[in-house]
């Protein structure tokens, strides 16, 4: 079925009784082309990218859980393309793009919501670093506005400008960055890739990779083995237990990202803002709760919670910006498991055992890139070889020297 | 999560910094293989369970900890002298 206006006028007339699951609950097959394991964003992107951009139908995605219950459902659903380093900033820009069209594409209403997203700095440091990503943003074909004090506080006034510790000097304005329903980009995912005849087989758990002489030829799970020409492991969160399976051990280590949501609110801020003295975003929900969050806990942790200092620090981070807020309640907080690379970027790419393709070390930026990643995860399964935007994106760039550290804070992941 | 120190006794989890796992043996930098160097900086077992890890008590008594604790549950089973890990000895 396809969603309209019509079908929507058509539905309201017969009470809402027809409309049809967004998509099949599917039992496992014996054998696919291409099996996805993880049923997050990603691992739907790639399969509807593969089946609708590159003719491969004969895919399934296997999930441990239900689809929607990992990091898809867990982030703050930002979406932008602020990148400074050339190997980030195509493929996020691609990203931007996919997003812009992305609700035509699959048809559900993912309600991306191109409100802008503001970073602020409060330093003539910290000015010209973001001048400098600013005019990198710009070269890449990116919009990107750098604004002084009276243009962010025309456009969020009630922020602390003068007597906090750290007074707000400007900020940079992506106008196209924003935010996007994250669980309705999943299940719009899910039921595009389920139109063209995409397996989605939940609550589903891979319990082993089979691999003869070098090559992968599919995998154990909980709900019996699955053969496939090309298995690909986009398992966020749990890259490194599943790519053990296979023999590997990954430049990954997994942690615990917290993420807030207020009581419900009438509009306040309509757009996305970062504190630059701290590590804090803010935005509103169109429901009208404010949804934040800030660092990593830090340590490594395969919990779906974190502990308290760091809700006192982004609380901490909320008052400096905002302290207006100190009046609002917090309704509820959760965490969600990161795959922290050693360079703060990820990676899409071959392994060393054939047929196995790996998509991973998202760290907390996964959710932005759901489309790019899809769709070049996607190039590289059927074409086996990378989309030019992902191409620096390596498993080896760690051996080779040609890491992508956005921060610069080196092979020390929970400081990226 | 409050962790154990065996000098200072039971202290909250912000007195402490986090560097990441204990068993990471940096290989003798002049005779150690680029390979084995590469292992040593960028790959990580990253387990689901119990996982030996280093913690500084940068608010306490100064001490690097070994600290093992559960990467699930947040459970922590024993902390003890990160010295006394390879040492033996009671530092």
């Amino acid at each position: 079925m396809r969603y309209s206006i019509f079908s929507l006028i058509g539905q309201t007339l017969k009470g809402h009784r027809g409309w049809q699951p967004t998509w099949r609950d599917a039992a496992p097959k014996p054998e696919y082309d291409v099996l996805i394991i993880g049923g997050g964003g990603h691992g739907l992107a790639t399969a509807h990218y593969l089946a609708s951009r590159f003719g491969i139908n004969n895919v399934a995605v296997i999930e441990k859980g239900y689809i929607g219950s990992g990091n898809v459902g867990r982030n703050t659903t930002i979406i932008r393309s602020n990148y400074l380093l050339p190997g980030n900033t195509p493929f996020y820009e691609l990203s931007m793009k996919l997003w812009q069209g992305l609700e035509q594409d699959v048809n559900y209403n993912a309600m991306v919501s191109q409100r802008g997203v503001l970073n602020l700095f409060h330093s003539d440091p910290q000015r010209d670093a973001y001048a400098r990503r600013g005019n990198a943003m710009r070269l890449a074909g990116v919009d990107a506005e750098l604004l002084d004090r009276e243009r962010v506080r025309a456009m969020v006034p009630f922020l602390d400008y003068e007597t906090s510790r750290f007074p707000i000097q400007g900020g940079l304005l992506q106008r196209r960055g924003g935010t996007a329903r994250h669980d309705a980009v999943a299940w719009g995912y899910a039921r595009a890739a389920d139109s063209r005849g995409v397996d989605i087989v939940q609550n589903c758990e891979v319990t082993g990779v089979t691999i003869m002489n070098g090559r992968v030829s599919g995998v154990a799970t909980t709900r019996g083995p699955i053969r496939a020409k090309k298995v690909a492991l986009v398992v966020a969160g749990n890259s490194s237990r599943v790519a053990a399976m296979a023999g590997m051990r990954l430049p990954i280590e997994s942690h615990v990202l917290q993420a807030f949501v207020s009581e419900g609110l009438k509009p306040l801020i309509d757009c996305v803002v970062t504190f630059g003295a701290g590590h804090l975003y803010i935005s509103q929900s169109d429901k009208g709760g404010l949804v934040f969050g800030g660092d990593i806990d830090g340590y490594n942790s395969y919990a779906q919670r974190g502990n308290l200092p760091v809700i006192e620090d982004v609380m901490e981070a909320a008052m400096g910006l905002w302290p207006g807020l100190g009046r609002v309640r917090l309704l509820r907080h959760w965490g969600g498991i990161m795959d922290m690379s050693m360079d703060g970027s990820p990676i899409i790419d071959h392994t060393p055992v054939q047929g196995l393709y790996l998509n991973a070390g998202w760290c907390y930026g996964g959710f932005k890139a759901t489309p790019a990643s899809g769709f070049c995860f996607a190039h590289l399964i059927a074409k086996d070889e990378p989309h030019p935007v992902a191409a620096a994106y390596r498993l080896d760039r760690f051996a080779t020297g040609r890491v992508i550290d956005e921060k610069g804070a080196g092979a020390q992941p929970n400081l990226h | 999560m409050r962790i154990p120190c065996p000098h200072c006794g039971a202290r909250d989890v912000q007195e402490f910094t986090y560097l990441g796992d204990a068993g990471l043996q940096r290989p003798d930098g002049l005779a150690a293989t680029e390979a084995a160097m590469f292992d040593y900086v960028y790959l990580r077992d990253n387990l689901r369970g119990l996982h030996e890890e280093l913690w500084y008590h940068g608010a306490g008594c100064h001490a690097w900890l070994a600290v093992r604790r559960h990467t699930l549950t947040h459970a922590i089973e024993s902390a003890v002298p990160a010295k006394s890990r390879w040492t033996g000895a009671a530092a």
